[in-house]
């Protein structure tokens, strides 16, 4: 399948000599929704500013649909929708007028059914003729993403889109996307919520410092790097752990009653049965086994830290 | 061409002076007519003839140019500077439009405004004086040129303005000075030779100059030296916004 964004060796450096972006390489494909993570000041908001034509590469390419996104801009930046992470709105207009204007400017007619569609699915219909500035602040983020979909776009960017969302908004807003993303549209957005790009992403990528660390599959990234851990809730407490023990990942907690065995689910032996048979010799008795699986925060900071 | 574009911008830019309109116009007309009460009418029946044209009369031109220069300065800078101001202006960076289409909508905008808020002050003048204009097309052609131009100005200004002070200093201290220094409620021939010589290196002594032409079929200076300067002005407001564009200075980081 061809991508419908594709990055090759982006470079951005600012006018004060910080470099933004690192040689950036990217493929996101048609259908797609891609959480770009990362921490404040890590380039994932230059990243899509510059996709969108906001600023100005330093080097390297980027197409959109097969095309260069300087030399054909206006094919481009047509099927790309923004949302951007600061509730930037024309206070003093109405969401009727602000997405109709959104509209034109992406070179599409005036088609009223459509703008009505739009601002119902946003659930901001009833509120179509109130100044912006009456709008609560979950009312603007949503009129954002309107105006991100008034032109039909087939490619949408959400920078930070639940930043200061409730979390009941932030559930509709996923809902949403989802929406979008079963009528075709890719979805590139940043994310500083784990828990949003959990939810939404099918690939995540992690950019720290300018770098794009890895991009993988959300599932695979999550088998990958996911550690599991078995909890066993023992009968008696432990002082110290039987010297057969010693090689394995566990430690005791909880004064000594939860014993703690990390494995690695990719391992060809896990270990599992030789930490049981271990206990059953020892005759340490347990009354509860339990297991978790490390989430995408932890992977995230895991990641994060080590570079 | 996007041309859906260009018409979202100037309807845009359009509504909001409809929404704005006792700043907008009103206040203007006020304005002026006040210079024509206190000049045309209680201290101008005291002077005599300029060139032969009563005073209320001689200072019809400069006073429309007054509104024109200053009202397509502040239309234009206000329309792009504000969306830089909010952060709106992210979506007119990201939007499939060239530069000559951003340019067309706030810069025919705010030319619109100007001219038909000169055309009202045009108006407005017959209630106090009687007007008689010889060359109305070449007036029309002035008003347009300088609209145009000065829109084209007020947008450069506003694109520079990175705060409202700097977006009012150069209509309030560059422009309005050399508007009332340059022969609006004077002829220039009334002053010293130095002051003549001066005078020769203000912009908008050769507009008002052109545009009395237009009215009384006479001026300080030839109207062909008026219409060049005005032409070699839009010019190079002109080359400065393609300048912006293609270097995306104060747009794009």
């Amino acid at each position: 399948m061809e991508p419908i964004v594709s990055i090759k060796n982006l470079n951005k450096t600012y006018k004060g000599g910080f470099q933004a972006l690192k040689n950036i390489n990217l493929d996101i494909y048609p259908g797609e929704i891609i959480a770009l993570l990362g921490p404040n000041g890590a380039g994932k908001t230059t990243l899509i500013s510059t996709i969108c034509g906001i600023a100005k590469a330093s080097s390297g390419s980027i197409t959109v649909d097969g095309k260069d996104i300087e030399k054909d801009f206006r094919d481009t930046r047509s099927l790309i929708g923004l949302v951007p992470q600061e509730l930037t709105t024309d206070a003093f207009e109405t969401p009727w007028v602000t997405v109709s204007f959104s509209r034109g400017l992406f070179g599409k007619a005036k088609d009223p059914a459509y703008i009505e569609k739009v601002l119902k699915d946003v659930s901001l219909w009833d509120k179509r003729d109130n100044m912006i500035r009456t709008l609560s602040g979950g009312m603007k983020r949503r009129l954002l993403i309107a105006k991100a979909l008034s032109h039909e776009p087939r490619i949408l960017f959400l920078d930070e889109p639940s930043a200061g969302v409730d979390v009941e908004l932030r559930r509709e807003m996923w809902q949403l996307v989802h929406k979008l993303r079963e009528s075709g549209v890719t979805i590139i957005l940043t994310t500083h919520y784990i828990e949003e790009a959990e939810e939404m992403a099918d690939r995540i990528g992690v950019i720290a410092d300018g770098e794009l660390i890895l991009v993988e599959d959300k599932k695979s990234l999550m088998q990958k790097l996911g550690k599991k851990q078995l909890m066993l809730e023992l009968r008696q407490p432990l002082s110290t752990l039987p010297d057969a023990l010693k090689d394995f990942e566990i430690e005791l907690r909880d004064e000594g009653y939860t014993l703690v065995y990390t494995f690695d689910t990719q391992a060809e032996r896990t270990g599992i049965t030789t930490v049981l048979d271990t206990l059953r010799e020892a005759q340490i008795n347990f009354r509860d086994l339990s297991t978790t699986q490390s989430s995408l925060e932890d992977i995230f900071v895991r990641l994060v830290e080590k570079d | 061409m996007n041309l859906h574009a260009v018409n979202a911008i100037y309807r845009f830019e359009m509504a909001r002076t409809r929404r704005t309109l006792l700043q907008s116009v009103v206040a203007p007309v006020i304005t002026t007519s006040l210079y024509f009460v206190v000049f045309g009418a209680a201290i101008g029946s005291r002077i005599n003839q300029v060139d032969g044209i009563s005073y209320g009369a001689f200072i019809v031109p400069g006073l429309i140019m007054l509104s024109l220069l200053t009202q397509s300065i502040s239309n234009a800078a206000f329309g792009i500077y504000f969306p830089k101001f909010t952060g709106t202006i992210y979506e007119l960076l990201s939007a499939p439009v060239s530069m000559l289409e951003v340019v067309l909508g706030y810069v025919g905008a705010a030319a619109t405004k100007a001219l038909v808020l000169g055309l009202i002050i045009l108006g407005t003048a017959t209630f106090f004086v009687d007007l008689h204009i010889q060359h109305p097309l070449v007036m029309l052609m002035f008003l347009v040129l300088t609209a145009i131009s000065f829109s084209l100005f007020g947008f450069i200004i506003g694109i520079w303005a990175d705060n409202f002070e700097k977006l009012q200093m150069i209509p309030l201290l560059v422009v309005t000075p050399l508007v009332f220094l340059g022969g609006t409620f004077y002829s220039v021939s009334m002053l010293s030779p130095v002051w003549q010589m001066v005078t020769l290196f203000n912009p908008v002594f050769y507009l008002v100059s052109g545009l009395r032409w237009s009215f009384y079929g006479q001026s300080d200076i030839s109207v062909w030296i008026s219409i060049g300067i005005i032409v070699f002005f839009l010019a190079a407001c002109m080359a400065a916004v393609a300048w912006i564009f293609k270097t995306g200075y104060h747009l794009r980081n």
